[in-house]
């Protein structure tokens, strides 16, 4: 389990807090979602939890561990992080990039042995992307290539997965099947946590939501207590409505159109 | 890397040396080569084995190892295939030494020591003026820092040059074209351990490199301080590519080529692109220095106008493939 505890964050120079006391608990085998508009401290969340911004109060325990006196190869043992973007500066084989995974666990000199290659072949199983092993990552497809990115953090074999917007370039299909690959890592009983734009998907698949704006929580629980249309149309500044979907009961959130204030006929 | 091409890089090295001792002014057969090295035999071979041919060229293996292994570990950490050993302000500041020395009139022994002064003096200064920018990590900003200190250290080598007398001038320009002629088995020695040290270090950071590759914040989910590792290689690629500065004046095109050549060979991991770049780079400075000795006799042609005038052409062929 991930939690933080009134973790609070500024970047140097800065003089508004990026997270303003913010508590949350990522708990194992479920979905937890952080959501909220941009620059509302979703990323900065992620940052913090990697340690390469440091933490002004508060603490973040993984599993009631503190994370305060650990390295970051340490922490990296433990939680995986799948960032928002990544461009590869050199082209490397799917393997070699899901074995990359393992680094935190080599180190420096130490040669990959069996628990190494049982960790990427289950990755490589689990992700369903054992078919690209031989390819360049640079010839991959965009839902293809966020499936072995997943795969290299489930390689790195840690007990929490973190996710930061990892459908935000993919089409319908490609997007459910990133979702359900994450539910699939939950009930393998990883601690998913997914910081994601898609309100309406995320209310399907998370068991838990957090609702941030300008580094504060704002709303936090089960996705039906945080979509609710007042809360999100205060938070995301824009008209809206919650409904219920029709095909599978989610709360839905629907976004109305701004009807033009004076219709300027001139 | 498959174990064969491994082994035919150490054959292409062995191959190079073993012509570059035989082939010269004086050509000498396989037997004195054994000869020379064992020390039986007649005494004209023997000398010129010992004491010109094989110091030269063993010093020209290891400032190709040294700038080969320096410009991959520098393209890989700068996420930048048009980065090089003397991107950090080293070309610049090795040259300042050199030609403030001649101006100075120090002992023509010490322009060497003066050229590595100078190249660590700049990469010290290139990396106080990226951090000062506030870019520590940032390969951009580094790399910006370096064209600063270079274009500084330009002006003050045309002040310099600007009084001073024309064998001084002449003098400090031959040093920067580069040339292992003069070599001496102490340099031989010292540069081996440098060499050895810092492809060892490069090769220590191999790891951390390709996942830097990956980009600064996925390096950080896996365990990288990204950071201090950049800072590490960029320290250590500096220190390696000044020994060989010091060793044999500027080498120009070896460390940007050479890891092009070997990526496009197949190597992709670090630590197999930086230990091939090493060898490739030997093999490619030996055979240029070979090309300097005999392609115009008497005279010697400088060491970097060689290896530009190789450089080129295989540039342009990678041009082509990249566009």
């Amino acid at each position: 389990m991930i939690a933080f505890r009134e973790v609070v964050v500024r970047y140097r120079g800065s003089a508004q807090l990026a997270l303003d006391s913010v508590s949350l608990d990522a708990v194992r085998a479920r979905i937890t979602a952080v959501v909220g508009p941009n620059g509302s401290g979703k990323s900065t969340l992620v940052r913090a939890l990697v340690g390469s911004i440091p933490l002004v109060s508060g603490s973040i325990a993984v599993d009631g561990e503190s994370m305060d006196g650990s390295t970051r190869r340490q922490r990296a043992t433990r939680i995986a992080i799948v960032t928002q973007r990544e461009e590869p500066a050199f082209p490397l084989t799917v393997l070699e990039y899901v074995s990359l995974g393992r680094y935190p666990h080599l180190g420096v000199w130490r040669s990959p042995t069996k628990v190494d290659r049982d960790a990427v072949a289950r990755a490589f199983e689990l992700t369903e992307t054992q078919p690209f092993e031989r390819r360049a990552i640079t010839e991959l497809s965009g839902g293809e290539w966020q499936r072995v990115r997943l795969a290299r953090a489930v390689a790195q074999g840690g007990d929490a997965i973190v996710l930061d917007e990892p459908t935000t370039f993919l089409d319908v299909g490609h997007e459910m099947a990133i979702f359900e690959l994450l539910s699939r890592l939950a009930a393998e009983g990883q601690a998913v946590l997914l910081v994601s734009h898609q309100l309406n998907l995320v209310a399907r698949f998370a068991s838990n939501m957090i609702l941030l704006k300008g580094g504060r929580v704002e709303a936090a629980g089960e996705p039906a207590a945080v979509m609710q249309g007042n809360i999100l149309e205060r938070v995301y500044d824009w008209p809206l409505v919650v409904t219920r979907d029709p095909a599978v009961g989610a709360p839905t959130l629907v976004p109305l159109r701004v009807r033009p204030r004076s219709a300027r006929v001139e | 890397m498959r174990f064969s091409r491994w082994t035919l890089l150490w054959l292409a090295l062995g191959i190079a040396i073993i012509a570059g001792v035989m082939i010269g002014t004086m050509r000498l057969s396989l037997a004195d080569l054994v000869h020379g090295v064992i020390g039986v035999g007649e005494p004209m071979p023997i000398a010129v084995v010992r004491t010109l041919r094989l110091p030269r060229v063993l010093l020209a293996a290891l400032v190709g190892a040294g700038l080969g292994a320096a410009g991959a570990a520098l393209q890989g950490a700068t996420r930048n295939r048009l980065a090089e050993p003397y991107l950090l302000g080293i070309s610049g500041g090795a040259a300042v030494g050199a030609v403030l020395a001649t101006a100075l009139h120090t002992p023509i022994a010490l322009v060497p020591v003066a050229g590595f002064v100078g190249a660590l003096v700049a990469v010290a200064l290139t990396l106080l003026v990226a951090r000062a920018s506030g870019g520590r990590g940032d390969a951009r900003v580094v790399l910006m820092a370096g064209v600063v200190v270079g274009a500084f250290a330009n002006s003050v080598i045309m002040v310099a040059l600007a009084n001073a007398d024309a064998s001084a001038v002449r003098g400090a320009l031959w040093w920067m074209m580069g040339s292992v002629a003069e070599a001496s088995w102490t340099q031989v020695r010292v540069l081996a351990i440098f060499v050895a040290i810092g492809i060892g270090a490069l090769i220590a950071f191999g790891r951390a490199i390709d996942v830097l590759a990956l980009g600064d914040d996925t390096a950080a989910g896996l365990g990288i301080d990204v950071a201090r590792v950049t800072l590490g290689v960029y320290v250590v690629g500096a220190l390696l590519a000044a020994g060989t500065v010091s060793a044999a004046g500027l080498v120009g095109f070896v460390g940007l080529l050479v890891p092009h050549l070997v990526r496009l060979a197949g190597a992709r991991t670090h630590r197999a692109i930086i230990g091939a770049a090493a060898l490739a780079g030997a093999s490619l400075v030996v055979c240029a220095d070979l090309i300097a000795r005999v392609a115009m006799p008497p005279a010697e042609l400088p060491l970097g106008a060689v290896t530009a005038l190789i450089g080129v052409p295989f540039f342009l062929a990678l041009l082509r493939r990249l566009a």
